[in-house]
């Protein structure tokens, strides 16, 4: 179990790292997930040993880790550029970290034969075993990378954006290989990624950072349907976001007072977050907000629709899904009614 | 330095001169650099055979002109292996950490390539000089620096101190901290890092430091000439050797001697070329 | 047990690398040149400045200072008709010439001095039609310009090469669309953008050749006030033991190179400015 607690991490006057606390059970899959300068490729790395933090705790099983540096920590690292040797083969890359074992734990020469050879045929590249990292392309590389971090039996393995730097199509099939790699093996294994599709499908558990603080740790499902923050709610899936007040558990936009319940909301300034598909669609007046189709696009099982709200002077503008049987057109008054939403003090 | 490319020709009708223009403008570039470089290369040799190949050969195994190749040779061996070294730990130091002063330290490492050879000379001199700051306490000890080999070598390593670090630190700095991230997290100490990760990266750049660190030290003249003592038979580096023999008009020992060190500046150009092709493209081998 | 103790880093080996590298420069470089810079201060202002402005003293460096200006003035010239003509046009032998180019670089200062004296000398491939014309220059202050130019060849074609041959074609074609004749398009848009690296080559042959001494003792007369470079005036202090008449020169010649580097540091700052990198 990897446990990190209120790691502080300052470059000069940017915080990267604001008080992080993190517990990793042992053999789950955790993404880190958060936009750029959420601090989370920092977490990683300082939890490779990488980098250090200012201040806080890192343990492993109870061990203070930050007592070791990287090449002690015995912990698996994939680069999101793969950072393979470029002047070893495919195999001395993979053996790498065999052949700088202490002599007392080294393999001899057919032992560290046969392991690379597992490693290669694990991530079925074997037939590449002589090629140079300049001859392989993106996916091979990033799969390889990943053997040679495995190829030390490493207690943790960390990747950080693994697929960030390959297009589209090989991202989503290595998310697959990797999702299937990880029940394969079952090796505690953190990522780290800003792309929340990505985070959602593969990991056990996500979280969600934002500006060097967890914002929420929890199941994909936990982080999609009950978002603990704003933030959260804004990063993970689409969201339509109104501008509300809320004052005597009565919720208003735009002066006018809207029919939904104002449970636990802060009173004041405060944001309505709804989920695109949990909007509600009914003839006018059959909901807590109305509105005028604007434009209406099909895809496949669901109609996208532009609808201008009325009714508080400037026009906003928000899109919903509906399915296709509510047949929406052009120029229908709409009646909307959120099933389920969250608001939010509205904040920075 | 490369060999310049020409534009695409289907751009040149408005991209160029007139044609006797271009061919002046050749005749001039030609004749100067046939007058100023080619002809004095060329009269080396000529002088040198000048008495036929006996008297060439002859020359070359005097016994002062052995010792004074042996000497040449030695002092480049030390320069070069001693620079060689605090050029890679240098390189290393600058290229994959990051601290304050980074350029000042660069500019200092650089200050004998701005510096004329005679101070290279004369600061030691003002050090271990018969009047130098520790002259006298040289002089009880009965240790000899300046007129003897240690001295020598010391003006060679001043002078020959950039070469290695000059050529190695834009490219470690080009070439990144990505792998050797990836050889300590996967348990490699920093040695076993530097030499299976960092060295072969850098191959091309060692050796072409090198390279024109030796072509400095066996061709150094001011800066030696004014801490060796000129003690003939013993002090004389193939340079020196030059002037006393072209002084004392034996001019085809003098020339015989300046051949061998003009052969050892064309090679040095030609691998030089060469090199800077490899590392132009050799980031990736075998592509 | 809180982390992070003092700032380490991701590699190994910054202390004993770091260390390594300071003690060697100390000892190589600072070490020495300290001691230069003491001698110096143990002089007097008015010993510093009467030697200076001795006789012989102020000739050789006007000798100096001044040849390797003139010197480097024609290389500025010359060096600008090569590199046009290699960049820009194609001719047999073309390749060849551009190696050529280095040569003074990676010739041995004394061979080059031997090589042009033999030639430049009365009896010389080039000194006997010379001195035909009436025109002596082996052992003469003309010796001593000849050799600063040879050395000198260099700098301001690989300085100016680059930048030549990254050229932006398309402005050229601008230029000439818009009615400008070729010299108008050389003069007006080319050698206004090739300025900041013809000023950077000629400080450096200037600096170079201001130094210079084995390619330019054997072909100078060396006679005091008439044909000594400073160079040679310092060994020469130095063999009659006058240490501080030849550092007193050194230091005046040390500060007129740093100069000059901060003076081409400054040219390529501001060549910046005007041009952004692209």
């Amino acid at each position: 179990m990897i446990e990190v607690k209120n790691i502080v991490k300052k470059f000069g006057a940017f915080v990267a790292l604001d008080g992080v606390d993190l517990k990793v059970a042992n053999g789950e899959l955790l993404a880190l997930l958060g936009p750029s300068g959420s601090g989370k490729t920092t977490l990683l790395r300082i939890i490779a040993g990488l980098d250090w933090p200012d201040t806080g705790e890192v343990s492993f099983d109870g061990e203070n880790a930050l007592a070791h540096g990287a090449s002690e920590r015995h912990v698996g690292f994939v680069f999101q550029h793969y950072a393979l040797f470029r002047h070893m083969t495919v195999f001395e890359n993979v053996a790498f970290g065999l052949r700088v074992q202490p002599r007392a734990v080294r393999k001899d020469e057919a032992g560290i034969r046969a392991r690379v050879k597992e490693l290669l045929d694990l991530v079925q590249l074997d037939w590449l075993s002589n090629r140079y990292p300049s001859q392989l392309s993106g996916g091979q590389r990033q799969r390889i990378a990943l053997a040679r971090a495995l190829a030390i039996e490493p207690r943790i393995l960390l990747l950080d954006e693994p697929f960030g730097a390959l297009d589209a199509k090989v991202r989503k099939e290595l998310r697959q290989w990797l999702r299937s790699l990880h029940s394969e093996i079952h090796v505690t294994s953190i990522f780290v990624t800003h792309d929340q599709e990505e985070a959602l499908e593969v990991a056990n558990r996500v979280v969600v950072m934002d500006k060097g603080r967890v914002e929420q740790i929890g199941t994909p499902g936990e982080v999609y349907d009950n978002p603990a923050t704003a933030f959260v709610h804004g990063f993970i899936g689409e969201s339509i976001v109104l501008p509300v007040e809320v004052q005597d558990g009565c919720v208003r936009l735009g002066g006018k007072a809207l029919n939904i319940a104002a449970d636990g909301a802060p009173p004041g300034a405060s944001k309505l977050f709804v989920r695109r598909h949990d909007m509600q669609v009914g003839p006018a007046g059959s909901g807590a907000l109305e509105g005028a189709v604007r434009r209406v696009r099909t895809f496949g099982p669901i109609q996208r629709a532009e609808v201008a709200l009325s009714g508080n002077g400037s026009e906003t503008v928000i899109e919903i899904d509906a399915p296709r049987d509510r047949e929406l057109q052009t120029g229908d008054i709409v009646g909307l009614q959120p099933r389920r939403y969250r608001i939010f003090a509205a904040q920075d | 330095m490369n060999t310049p490319q020409i534009s695409s020709s289907a751009r040149d009708d408005l991209r160029t001169e007139p044609i006797f223009i271009r061919v002046i403008i050749i005749a001039i570039a030609v004749t100067f650099l046939t007058v100023f470089v080619v002809l004095p290369l060329v009269v080396v040799f000529a002088q040198a055979f000048s008495k036929g190949i006996g008297a060439y050969f002859a020359a070359l195994s005097d016994p002062e002109a052995l010792s004074a190749i042996r000497l040449t040779l030695l002092v480049a061996a030390i320069s070069v292996g001693l620079n060689l070294v605090f050029g890679v730990v240098a390189a290393w130091a600058i290229a994959k950490f990051d601290f304050r002063g980074k350029t000042f330290l660069i500019s200092l490492i650089d200050l004998p390539f701005s510096v004329s050879p005679v101070i290279s000379g004369l600061v030691f001199v003002l050090l271990f000089g018969a009047q130098g700051y520790w002259g006298p306490w040289l002089q009880s000890h009965n240790v000899h620096v300046l007129f003897a080999v240690p001295g020598i070598a010391l003006a060679t390593i001043f002078v020959t101190f950039p070469f290695v670090a000059r050529a190695l630190i834009p490219l470690m700095q080009e070439q990144g901290t990505l792998e050797e991230e990836a050889a300590i997290s996967l348990g490699a100490s920093g040695l076993q890092t530097f030499f299976r990760v960092t060295l072969p990266n850098i191959k091309w750049g060692v050796l072409y430091g090198v390279l024109l660190c030796n072509a400095r030290a066996m061709g150094e003249f001011g800066a030696v000439s004014v801490v060796s003592g000129h003690i003939r038979g013993e002090t004389n580096t193939m340079p020196l050797l030059v002037e006393i023999l072209y002084n004392e008009y034996q001019f085809v020992s003098a020339f015989a001697i300046a051949s061998l060190l003009a052969m050892l500046a064309l090679i040095t150009l030609v691998a030089k070329t060469i090199l800077e092709r490899q590392l132009d493209e050799g980031q990736y081998p075998r592509d | 047990m809180s982390g992070g103790a003092g700032r380490r880093s991701t590699l190994p080996g910054f202390g004993l690398t770091m260390g390594l590298t300071l003690t060697w420069l100390s000892v190589i470089i600072l070490i020495p040149l300290a001691g230069l810079f003491l001698r110096t201060f143990e002089l007097s202002l008015d010993q510093f400045w009467s030697i200076l402005t001795s006789r012989r003293t102020l000739n050789a460096l006007k000798i100096s200072f001044g040849l390797a200006f003139a010197a480097a003035l024609v290389n500025l010239v010359m060096g600008m008709i090569i590199v046009w003509a290699l960049v820009r046009y194609r001719f047999p032998g073309r390749r060849l010439f551009d190696a050529i180019v280095d040569v003074p670089f990676a010739l041995p200062t004394a061979v080059a001095g031997v090589a042009l004296t033999s030639l430049f000398a009365q009896k010389g491939w080039l000194g006997a039609p010379l001195a035909e014309l009436g025109i002596k220059v082996a052992f003469t202050p003309v010796g001593i310009f000849v050799a600063m130019i040879f050395i000198g060849i260099p700098f301001v074609v690989r300085t100016v090469q680059p930048v030549l041959i990254d050229l932006d074609a398309e402005i050229e074609e601008a230029a000439a669309s818009l009615g400008a004749n070729r010299w108008h398009t050389v003069s007006k848009v080319i050698l206004p953008s090739l300025i900041p690296a013809m000023l950077t080559g000629f400080a450096l042959a200037f600096a170079r050749a201001v130094g210079e001494y084995g390619s330019v003792i054997f072909i100078a007369g060396n006679l005091p006030n008439v044909s000594e470079i400073a160079p040679l005036l310092i060994v020469i202090r130095l063999s009659e033991f006058r240490y501080a008449d030849a550092t007193a020169i050194a230091v005046v010649m040390l500060v007129a190179s740093f100069l000059i580097i901060f003076a081409v540091n400054r040219i390529q700052r501001w060549a910046q400015t005007r041009i952004p990198a692209h």
